[in-house]
């Protein structure tokens, strides 16, 4: 049987406010373990909430962004559970009355195809601490860490749009580029400023009832959500397929082991016994401060993308890529205004500069090589004095420090050698010592011989010591070799 | 010096009649004498008591004394004090020391005034009769094998005991009004919001309120002056100024109209304590005043509302306590589920845990509507009852409590006995409406009470009103035998 996948998401978004959703405490990430948690945040006696404007005020952009209703009153409420790293013993959240209503989001796929996946709502609430279970804890015991307690966070629900984990994925970045462009996330997902929760049920294709769903909770990479659907979606069908019934239930994922467990099923879920919270009153919105918050909306991806390909005549592809990241993007235009060349700037960023970034666990904000440097450097290739070759070698010495563009060019000898007198002798030198090539050359298929191009090529840079400008060494070497026939 | 009342305390201090050093010490040694008696006050802070009174002496003597320099007071075991144990009456909290103060303790120091100890009350508030204090009850200075009424049964029998001039206390179904009434002192529950609930500690968040205990209505306008106060830590604090509500104690009640709701006059109410209160409506008329009937027709449902809204509330907010942070903690846990079992089981007494289970149950899925949708629907229209009331009249008298002080032990086995206990002042806490008790008779050598209610922030005419009442009436004046 043919089986269709069914998923849905629950995404939480930390908000990047200063200071904590209802306490004065710092939010920043990292410090030592409860020094960035104050007597609310500790739920002491007689200690109350005060909600933090700047948190409201986010989430509305974030309905603003996606188009959503804004509710005029939303309600705060808790949610009631005993765990350690829960001081109050429950959870303030929204249930009834969430702040951001229905909208939807247009993701791009792969495949150059468009999707809209609707969002069922999204709330605002408070991230619980961090209990610790391994360290320098004596037998059996467990360590809290309440510096994130209090956190604020949205919680993004979707609708079960999405039919594969690919579209999961588009999605989950989509929503990524979305809060990091707002600039009401930092989008640290190590940091787990962003965690998912995917909701996975499998149907017979062309049925339209719903099966079973179970939740994996908590995945805090694009990487390991793509994994943990693939996981349980085989799981589901085996399971089915062998005649059994899928159950629902919470799962979590481990990323290094590449498995998957129950964590609790549906009958050991708790009543969270919800009710609007008392200490807080509800959150009126006035139209102008809607109204306000949506006229000084900063760039969304989509608008940045499309502006991306009229103003620079970027292909689609490269527009996605660095329209959907505000950072790169903004790393792309500082870079292009210097080296007044989009096309190559898109390459450099979309390829090497990514690459190393990526590779090093570096955002472009935060990039060894400045935008100022890499467009010194390009503008270097585009008047030839750099082969793309040399300016690999070059960028890896701005990288590493070793100085701007035309001091390592300077330094290293790198220049590539233009000169057409020169190269012609280069070329009628290496011709004169490879006479069986020249012959085997002339002797080969006329169709073919267009491969046999490489080996002189070869040659010549070596003889060059790689500092001949190859587009020129071929055009020569294509001239001499045509005047031998 | 310990029948000074707080305005005439303030006078003497000011005119150097005598200082606060001295009073302070004159009442911690009364305190130390009596109080093993009345068992009134839970901390005495003698030597942070003694620190401040000659704080204010100087500050008396610069001439830049704030309204209440020098004078001393005792505050409810509820609101939180920076270095000084604050248990709420509970096991749960007995090792409890906070390193923050609430907003109402901060406005007295900032007016100078004294704090002599933290009073004795109900665990967690949760009481008519003090008898649920993890440590022991208070007894009525009144009469000693009886109740002083509660929660803020300590702030009350302090204050009646004279071992203060005035208290603080709080009040979430009567908890300021029906001890005030037992005890035979004038106590006020401000408008909700009107007081900053920053560090009280939680009962129940939506009806919670702080406010005065003292033994004149002159005496509550000045301890309010001081505590009512915007408070943006209180998120639902109310912002509006604060007015002089010593100002207008002395204005006519000619033509005040006064609302009196049948419902409050009916099966009940004891008939001793009836005529009394019918006895003070009659010198309203006397002086000017004009008496409506009025009918608050969902009065009934008022103690129902309120027994589900409060421990539902009650059941969140005593979640915090659970062993992991501060307070008590069961010994040897065996694990993170005997940890919070065994520490709630021993650090909650038995009417605690009775709310806990009924709060939780009423939120529980599949009950919530019938029980919290529902009492929240009555509260509404418990509410609308007022509004519709305040449309004809001004202000709404009636009893505090149906009947005077009863013993210990009385209604100890039955909750809703209990509970009844509260019926004419649970509805202004589920309206928001401030809500006030004055003595007005003694019944079987106990004094009873006179509910004043107001409008909404309307607390400077409750004041008038008592104040003018107690300028032709002795009944605020008298002392339990024994103690004059």
């Amino acid at each position: 049987m043919n089986w269709e996948t069914v998923i849905g998401l629950e995404v939480h978004v930390q908000l990047a406010t200063k200071t904590k959703i209802f306490s004065g405490a710092s939010t920043a990430f990292g410090a030592a373990p409860n020094t960035q948690a104050c007597a609310i945040d500790l739920a002491m006696p007689g200690t109350l909430p005060v909600v933090n404007q700047q948190a409201i005020d986010y989430a509305i952009m974030f309905g603003l962004a996606i188009d959503a209703e804004i509710s005029k009153t939303s309600v705060f409420e808790r949610k009631n559970y005993f765990y350690p790293d829960l001081p109050k013993g429950y959870q303030t959240t929204q249930l009834e009355k969430p702040i951001v209503g229905r909208g939807t989001v247009a993701v791009q796929l792969a495949d150059g195809s468009s999707q809209s996946v609707r969002i069922h709502h999204a709330h605002l609430e408070e991230d619980a601490g961090k209990s610790l279970h391994e360290g320098n804890f004596r037998h059996g015991m467990s360590g809290i860490d309440l510096n994130r307690a209090g956190t604020p966070l949205i919680e993004i629900v979707s609708e079960p749009d999405m039919r594969n984990s690919q579209e999961a994925v588009a999605f989950a970045k989509k929503l990524h580029s979305i809060v990091t462009s707002l600039g009401i996330c930092d989008g640290e997902m190590s940091q787990g400023s962003m965690r998912f929760d995917v909701n996975i049920s499998v149907r017979p294709q062309g049925t339209t009832e719903l099966g079973t769903r179970t939740e994996t909770k908590n995945l805090n990479s694009f990487k390991f959500m793509e994994e943990a659907i693939h996981l349980e979606v085989e799981r589901q069908i085996d399971l089915i397929e062998d005649g059994g019934t899928v159950l629902q239930e919470t799962r979590l994922y481990n990323g290094e082991t590449r498995t998957a467990r129950s964590m609790r099923s549906k009958e050991e879920a708790n009543d969270y016994r919800y009710f609007p919270c008392p200490d807080l009153l509800p959150v009126v919105l006035s139209d102008q401060r809607i109204e306000t918050l949506r006229s000084n909306l900063p760039e969304l991806p989509d608008a940045r993308q499309a502006r991306f390909i009229e103003q620079y005549q970027l292909s689609p592809y490269d527009a996605n890529i660095l329209g959907a990241d505000t950072s790169m993007a903004g790393y792309f235009e500082q870079a292009t205004a210097k080296s007044g060349n989009a096309k190559l700037t898109a390459n450099w960023v979309t390829g090497e500069l990514s690459a190393r970034l990526n590779a090093d666990n570096l955002s472009p904000d935060n990039s060894p090589v400045s935008a100022e440097q890499l467009a010194a450097l390009i503008v270097r290739i585009a008047d030839n004095t750099i082969s793309g070759k040399m300016a690999k070698e070059v960028f890896e010495g701005i990288w590493a420090g070793a100085g701007d563009a035309d001091q390592i060019i300077e330094a290293r000898g790198l220049k590539q050698v233009s000169d057409s007198g020169a190269l012609e002798a280069m070329v009628d030198e290496v011709l004169a010592a490879n006479q069986s090539m020249v012959e085997d050359y002339i002797n080969t298929d006329p169709d073919k011989r267009k491969k046999k191009l490489g080996g002189f090529m070869g040659q010549i840079m070596k003889a060059s010591k790689g500092q001949a400008n190859p587009q020129q060494v071929s055009q020569i070497l294509a001239q001499k070799l045509s005047e031998m026939l | 010096m310990h029948n000074l009342t707080i305005a005439e305390l303030v006078e003497g201090l000011k005119n150097k009649a005598f200082s606060s050093t001295e009073v302070t010490q004159y009442l911690l040694t009364r305190i130390k004498s009596l109080d093993t008696e009345f068992n009134a006050i839970i901390t005495v802070t003698e030597a942070e008591a003694l620190k401040a009174a000659q704080a204010a002496d100087q500050r008396l003597a610069q001439g830049d004394a704030p309204a209440l320099c020098g004078v001393p007071l005792v505050h409810k075991d509820i609101f939180c004090t920076h270095g000084v144990r604050t248990s709420c009456g509970s096991k749960m909290l007995d090792n409890f020391i906070p390193p923050y103060n609430a907003t109402v303790i901060e406005n007295f120091q900032h007016s100078g005034a004294v704090m002599l100890g933290k009073s004795n009350m109900d665990e967690f508030a949760m009481g008519s009769s003090n008898e649920t204090s993890f440590y022991g009850p208070v007894k009525n200075p009144w009469s000693t094998d009886c109740v002083p009424g509660g929660s803020s049964g300590g702030s009350a029998a302090a204050v009646a005991a004279r071992l203060a001039p005035g208290a603080t206390a709080t009040d979430t179904g009567g908890s300021i009004r029906q001890p005030a009434a037992l005890c035979g002192v004038t106590g006020l529950k401000p408008t909700y919001g009107r007081v900053s609930r920053w560090g009280m500690i939680a009962f129940a968040s939506s009806l919670d309120q702080g406010g005065p205990m003292a033994r004149t209505a002159e005496d509550c306008a000045l301890l309010l002056n001081c505590m009512a106060s915007y408070d943006s830590k209180d998120s639902t604090s109310v912002d509006r100024p604060t007015p002089d509500y010593s100002a207008h104690l002395n204005a006519s009640l000619k033509g005040l109209r006064i609302g009196v709701p049948k419902e409050y006059f009916s099966e009940g109410l004891d008939p001793d304590t009836e005529q009394a209160v019918r006895a003070a409506l009659t010198h309203y008329e006397n002086q000017g005043a004009e008496l409506i009937e009025i009918s608050l027709p969902n009065t009934a449902l008022s103690v129902p509302a309120y027994y589900v809204i409060a421990p539902a509330e009650a059941s969140a907010n005593l979640s915090r306590f659970d062993g992991v942070r501060y307070g008590y903690r069961c010994d040897n846990p065996q694990d993170l589920q005997d940890l919070y079992c065994r520490t709630r089981a021993e650090g909650f007494g038995e009417e605690v845990q009775r709310r806990i289970l009924i709060g939780t149950y009423c939120l529980s899925a599949g009950y919530y509507d019938a029980y919290y949708g529902k009492a929240q629907q009555v509260r509404q229209l418990i509410k609308q009852d007022f509004v519709n009331a305040f449309e004809k009249v001004d202000l709404i008298m009636g009893p505090t409590c149906p009947s005077p002080a009863f013993k210990f032990g009385s209604k100890g086995n039955d909750p809703v006995a209990m509970y009844l206990e509260d019926i004419y002042t649970i509805s202004t806490n589920l309206a928001g409406l401030p809500g006030m008790s004055v003595p007005c008779g003694v019944v079987e050598g106990k004094p009873v009470g006179l509910q004043i209610i107001g409008n909404y922030f309307d607390e400077a005419r409750m004041l008038n009103a008592a104040h003018q009442y107690q300028q032709v009436t002795d009944w605020h004046k008298l002392a339990p035998e024994g103690i004059q």
